[in-house]
């Protein structure tokens, strides 16, 4: 399990919404620009590691109750993208590391692959 | 209970606010929320299609005791090959519909796998129909 705010430490992230939930642990990590991929997954506890910053995403994570998304790549978040993920209680992260770099820090940190 | 949604096709920043809506719906009658997910990622594929491929659809929702159901038509190009469509892999989606992370064809296998019952009719330059199932117990 892996501490959200020791990922965005290690990562030299920063969390755009959803500060108060950085004490919480995360099992499991799924890296996928593809939200059709994201939507076959049936894994709770989740952190969806992507470069994909549109509101599809933020929409998909919502419906599979995903709550922590790191975005890769130094893709930003647009202000609706934030509202709707604030609504949701859905936390933000955004990364300069490129997904292989921010996969690799993560999975040395101890979190899981779904499969 | 029952419940009618708009859905508007080609506008993907609105896609999803029907599935959204139902999920608050599911929420606020206390359904166990595995069965809330299943039935909000089968609903979500389904009004991602529409946006994606059609040029506006509905979703009607008609909550039970014991389950849901859920039909969604549309008024588009229909799908001419059905069983072609179910298989894994296969899409005819546009490259908009791929930037958005979609287009993998897997969106009706994964409505199959996440509903307890599935039907889906279509007609070339009409439409498609599609019932979903899931019972609540």
């Amino acid at each position: 399990m892996v501490k959200v705010a020791d990922l965005v430490d290690k990562l030299n992230a920063s969390v755009i919404c959803g500060k108060d939930d950085l004490n919480q642990g995360i099992n499991f990590g799924f890296a996928s620009d593809l939200m059709s991929d994201v939507l076959t997954l049936d894994t709770d506890n989740l952190l969806l590691i992507t470069g994909l910053n549109n509101l599809q995403t933020i929409r998909t994570s919502e419906m599979s109750d995903i709550s922590f998304i790191l975005f890769v790549r130094d893709k930003k978040v647009s202000q609706e993208m934030k509202d709707l993920a604030c609504e949701n209680n859905i936390t933000l992260i955004e990364c300069g590391y490129s997904m292989f770099k921010a996969c690799s820090i993560l999975c040395e940190m101890g979190l899981e692959p779904v499969y | 209970m029952k419940f009618t949604f708009f859905i508007e096709g080609e506008n993907f920043s609105k896609a999803g606010t029907a599935s959204s809506e139902v999920k608050k719906i599911l929420k606020q009658l206390n359904v166990d929320p595995k069965i809330i997910k299943r039935t909000v990622v089968s609903l979500y594929e389904a009004e991602v299609n529409v946006v994606a491929h059609a040029f506006e659809g509905n979703m009607n929702v008609e909550i039970f005791p014991d389950k849901i159901v859920v039909r969604i038509e549309d008024k588009g190009p229909g799908i001419p090959d059905i069983d072609k469509a179910m298989e894994k892999g296969f899409s005819t989606a546009t490259p908009k519909v791929r930037e958005m992370g979609f287009g993998a064809g897997m969106g009706l296998p994964n409505i199959k796998k996440n509903s307890d019952e599935m039907n889906i009719s279509s007609k070339v330059n009409v439409g498609t129909k599609l019932e979903i199932v899931n019972y609540l117990k």
